[in-house]
């Protein structure tokens, strides 16, 4: 995965330490995925077991596709995130900004509502289902 | 097929700018 979409850069503590104050890595291992212009756009800090981690990646694909106003493609990467690694900490983020690329692709604000709902079943006890709950309709 | 690390930053993000593609910048303290 990161041969195909990710130009890969690795600085060593011992030999580049200059890297790791200009990108502003104080701890190893630290991943940076940086957009084509060279802003960062995701930060993984400490070690995680190989599919958190690629679940991460894929996170970021998301978050720089989004940052540069691809909606769609964000809100594909990010549903990789929940098809391919439901059961990582990255997947509620993910459900999150699916529901917040697909409002700012359409304007259709049930994109948020309905991704309120969708923390009321999955990913419920997480800080991305507190910050969705804001969308939630009204209860009568 | 390995992963071809650059380590030159610059060189990396000339190369991401021309590619449209996304930067991974791997800090490690691991053994070689």
């Amino acid at each position: 995965m990161i041969r195909g979409y990710f130009v890969p850069v690795r600085f060593h503590i011992k030999e580049q330490p200059g890297a790791f104050e200009r990108f502003g890595a104080p701890w190893t291992p630290t991943v940076l995925l940086l957009d084509s212009s060279g802003a960062e756009r995701h930060r993984i800090e400490g070690f995680l077991p190989a599919p958190d981690f690629a679940a991460q990646l894929l996170l970021g694909l998301g978050h720089a596709a989004f940052s540069a106003g691809r909606f769609a493609e964000a809100q594909r990467r990010f549903g990789e995130v929940l098809e391919k690694y439901p059961e990582t900490e990255a997947a509620a983020e993910a459900q999150y900004w699916k529901g917040v690329a697909r409002y700012k692709e359409t304007g259709d604000g049930s994109a948020l509502g309905e991704t309120a709902e969708a923390f009321q079943t999955r990913y419920t006890d997480t800080s991305w289902a507190k910050k969705a709950s804001v969308w939630a309709a009204p209860r009568s | 097929m390995a992963i071809e690390w650059k380590t030159d930053a610059d060189e990396a993000l000339a190369q991401a700018r021309s590619s449209d593609k996304p930067l991974l910048l791997d800090f490690t303290a691991a053994p070689a």
